[in-house]
């Protein structure tokens, strides 16, 4: 099998590498660039645990394949938090217990992290929507989705205080 | 008896200790583990439900280059009989027979061969050139066909178990049991209304979001490590061991990260095998479940047909009640009859009842246990019944079941005296609760059920190390799989007085930590956590030692408090308290380091009960039912982190709801499985859900340090139920078979 050469950007980084034509994102994340936040939990886009966002849109990894990353952004959960400070979606998944078993926790953040970057102060039920697409078994949705919207009003209160400096 | 303390710890929400490897992608899960020079494991798995393995040839697969290994049935030793520990009943014998088929494959999805290979692609071509010659058998697949005594056998030598005389023919029926007291018909002469019901469940699966995986690694002296996505490392090492037959001192189980369980990770499907694989290659062998082999071939909870009777005076009191419950066991006898037919009636104080069940085989994938295993089954039919009855009595059904609820030194209809349980109290609450209070919106009906389970406590270790700076670790081997090394911290904290971020856990491989049976059967909060808080003792009576010591007085003239050690009073008042730091630091003059630990078999976890009640919507067009709003009521005895303790609630209450409304295994005429996919196997999603009002009740557990009951499996049991009496209300018709899902919700609508 002829491997296909790719070069794109994961999480800021430059990144290169050689994979099969039929190789998966998720394939290629978690086994060639040792990027296991992403996890496999069904490899046919039902459970949406593998979500990363591809320039800027929320994907299934495996749902795309590897070589089709060639020259974009690639966003994943390792890159979610800034440096030593975690996410606000993070921060809250952590403060709400959103979280049991965990699985499918970086899917859960990613898909959220998309929506909050497309809208900042979404109701419960755009919420529930937004994030249908990603399964959860151990916690019933009700403290993700506590955790999302609190989140968005930490993000809405910090972007506004950063817009209100600007203004001085 | 903690029931008037005021708890520093013990009660609060902080954050648990393995949170941001979690919401970071650092935590490591089954798959994630790879290791130089590792190979892809592979199953072949029967295309059949049923047939008997005529010819099987490996010999092509084997010379494929890049394969390692290859391996069946006939590689395997015979496994001794054994009980499989926790609660997933059965035979360890049946299990490796269910791990690889030997002479006959009993289910679509069954191993029979497996290989290892240095990429995926390779070990599936060689899966595929291995050639097997199968003599097809007719399938089993009607649970209540299966019990005829004509129909075709899914093992020839199945005699049924338990019978009054010993059985002279082989059956379906694996074993019956009988549960009675008093006298039957002379209760349900006493009564003035009778209900019946006949409810039908298929299987459903536990639906975990992460599919089975391990990587084993065997050296050249048999030496293996297994990593393994599991509720219970040492449970698995113990099946591994017999299956294989192996010393368990060979076998180092390594539990990893683990995404979801419910009862289905108590048993093992790939561990044996990639140990079998590892060993014939000397290399890494690295198994993954495709969703697909997840639905085919790991644990679905059983399908079931109860028939119940139940007899009433007018003024509610029950009179006699009768259970007849079957339980689908899949290939293996194991079904969880036994639980399912002492929950049906546990509730009620009942002076006459006769429950009698059935663990039935057909060729269906093995069963595992599921969250409260047999509870959801029975108690959704007995549920349903008290319903009726309350309709016919127009009776508000909580009052009906406050007129027959158990409360502490009620026999229980399963045999022991109730010490102080929470029931009435949950009723009582849920009476009183606002959104009860509330009328039930137009279009929709309301759905009230109670909820009960055992609750186990059986085998935990625990040790804890103070550190040289006066830091705590923890070390036991109950796989954290909602929250549980916060809980365990949060003991520690609370036992020992030192601050909660001073607190780290570790789970132990089986190397590592002393055993510790299943996280499974609600039981780790309670029984790890008392041997945690067993071993904390052992570190306070140990400090007080070093700090008489210190101070040259009798050990009898040091108290603990508030994490240091002080002098009793009317001793030297002049002697300043010690922390655990300052007794680190003279440690090694005292005598040496200092590790508390606790090994028990934890007695009286405690029944838990929960009431439930929601509002549900029925598209009288479609059949389409919505959960409109959703309330569940449960006795934690106490909340150790009341967020966790919700959160159990709120996910068993959402999982009883798909169960309910959606999840049912479709099996064709021939034995395949139909919806082996999150797409056609559809388990709730956040748009199908509203928020969950939770309200625990703490009636505290008299056998345990801080009155802690198991809280895990309760929450899935009364939901099935609630859902069908809100559906009954809502279109004035029950449906009696679940799931309630458009179809069957509109048959019904139609038929009325």
């Amino acid at each position: 099998m002829n491997g296909v050469q790719v070069s794109t950007t994961v999480n800021g980084d430059v990144e290169e590498f050689v994979c099969h034509p039929g190789e998966t994102l998720l394939e290629v994340l978690r086994n060639r660039l040792g990027l296991t936040g992403a996890k496999e939990g069904c490899g046919t886009g039902d459970c949406g645990a593998c979500s990363v966002i591809v320039d800027g849109q929320l994907v299934c990894s495996c749902l795309v394949l590897g070589a089709e990353v060639e020259g974009r952004k690639v966003a994943t959960v390792e890159g979610l938090a800034d440096g030593n400070r975690l996410h606000p979606l993070q921060d809250k998944f952590l403060e709400h217990a959103a979280l049991q078993c965990g699985i499918c926790t970086p899917g859960f953040l990613v898909a959220a992290k998309a929506l909050l970057d497309d809208n900042p102060d979404p109701t419960e039920e755009e919420i529930r929507y937004a994030l249908a697409g990603n399964l959860c078994r151990c916690t019933g949705y009700d403290k993700i989705v506590r955790a999302v919207d609190a989140a968005a009003a930490e993000l809405r209160k910090s972007s506004k205080k950063k817009a209100s400096g600007r203004k001085k | 008896m903690a029931e008037a303390t005021e708890f520093k710890a013990i009660g609060t929400r902080p954050v648990r200790p393995d949170g941001v490897d979690k919401v970071t992608g650092r935590a490591q899960f089954g798959a994630d583990l790879n290791l130089p020079n590792m190979l892809y494991g592979k199953v072949l798995r029967s295309p059949h439900a049923h047939a008997r393995i005529r010819r099987i040839d490996l010999d092509a697969a084997r010379a494929m280059p890049g394969v390692h290994a290859v391996v069946s049935g006939a590689d395997f030793p015979g496994a001794q009989h054994g009980e499989i520990g926790g609660e997933g009943g059965g035979d360890v014998a049946d299990v490796a027979k269910n791990v690889m088929a030997r002479d006959k494959v009993l289910y679509h999805g069954h191993p029979l061969a497996a290989v290892a290979a240095t990429s995926q692609a390779i070990a599936e071509a060689a899966l595929a050139a291995i050639e097997v010659e199968y003599e097809v058998l007719t399938p089993v697949l009607d649970l209540e066909a299966a019990m005829a005594p004509d129909a075709v056998l899914v093992n020839e030598n199945c005699f049924t178990k338990n019978l009054p005389e010993p059985a002279e023919k082989p059956s379906n029926i694996a074993s019956v049991m009988t549960l009675a007291r008093g006298n039957v018909d002379e209760g349900f002469e006493l009564a003035d209304v009778i209900v019946e019901g006949e409810y039908r469940i298929p299987m459903a699966h536990q639906g975990y979001i992460e599919p089975h995986a391990c990587t084993a690694t065997v050296n050249e002296s048999g030496q293996a490590t297994v990593w393994t996505c599991t509720q219970g490392h040492f449970a698995l090492r113990t099946q591994t061991a017999n299956i294989l037959d192996m010393s368990v001192a060979d076998l180092k189980f390594i539990a990893s990260e683990i995404g979801g369980g419910f009862g289905g990770k108590t048993v093992v499907y790939l561990e044996p095998v990639a140990v079998m694989l590892s060993t014939q290659a000397r290399r890494p062998v690295k198994m993954v479940m495709s969703r697909e082999e997840v639905f085919r071939a790991s644990g679905p909870a059983a399908g079931s047909c109860a028939k119940i009777r139940v007899g009433a005076k007018k003024d509610g009191t029950i009179t006699a009640a009768t259970a007849w419950l079957a339980y689908e066991a899949g290939a293996f006898e194991g079904a969880p009859m036994g639980p399912g037919a002492m929950c049906v009636f546990a509730p009620y104080d009942l002076e006459n009842f006769r429950v009698e069940g059935f663990d039935v085989l057909v060729n269906k994938p093995k069963v595992a246990a599921y969250r409260a295993p047999g509870a959801p089954q029975s108690m959704h039919a007995m549920e349903s019944a008290l319903d009726d009855l309350a309709r016919e009595l127009n009776m508000d059904p909580i009052d009906l079941r406050l007129k027959n609820a158990v409360a502490e030194g009620s026999q229980a209809a399963y045999g022991p005296k109730f010490p102080a349980i929470g029931f009435r109290e949950c009723l009582e609450a849920a009476k009183a609760h606002p959104n009860y209070q509330k009328p039930v919106p137009e279009g929709a009906g309301r759905g009230v059920a109670a909820g009960f389970w055992f609750n186990a406590g059986m085998e935990s270790s625990a040790e804890v190390h103070i550190n040289e700076d006066g830091t705590v670790q923890i070390i036991e081997g109950s796989p954290d799989i909602g929250g549980s090394r916060a809980s365990m911290a949060l003991m520690a904290a609370e036992t020992l007085g030192v601050p909660y971020e001073k607190i780290r856990v570790l789970v132990g491989d089986t190397e590592a930590s002393g055993f510790n049976n299943v996280t499974g059967g609600s039981r780790t909060t309670f029984a790890t956590g008392m041997a945690v808080i067993q071993a904390c003792e052992d570190i306070i009576a140990q400090c007080k030692d070093r700090a008489a010591k210190t101070w040259g007085v009798d050990a009898d003239q040091v108290e603990w408090e508030d994490g240091q050690a002080i002098p009793a009073p009317g001793v030297n008042a002049e002697l300043k308290p010690l922390t655990l730091a300052e007794i680190m630091k003279t440690a090694a003059r005292t005598g040496g380091p200092i590790l508390g630990r606790a090994a028990l078999n934890a007695r009286g976890p405690g029944a838990g009960f929960s009431v439930n009640f929601g509002d549900l919507k029925v598209d009288r067009e479609t059949g389409k039912v919505d959960v409109l709003s959703f309330t569940a009521i449960q006795d934690a005895g106490k909340a150790i982190h009341p967020a966790y303790v919700e959160g159990q609630m709120q996910g068993g209450a959402v999982q009883g709801l798909g169960w309910a409304l959606n999840e049912e295994y479709i099996f064709d005429g021939n034995g395949v499985l139909e919806n082996p996919g999150f797409l056609d196997y559809r388990i709730p999603v956040a748009s199908d859900m509203p928020m969950i009002d939770t309200q625990i009740i703490e009636v505290p557990n008299p056998s345990h340090p801080f009155g802690v009951r198991g809280v895990g499996e309760t929450p899935i049991v009364a939901p099935l139920a609630v859902a069908a009496n809100a559906v009954r209300d809502a279109i004035g018709r029950r449906v009696h078979d679940l799931p309630l899902s458009p179809p069957n919700v509109l048959a019904a609508i139609e038929e009325g």
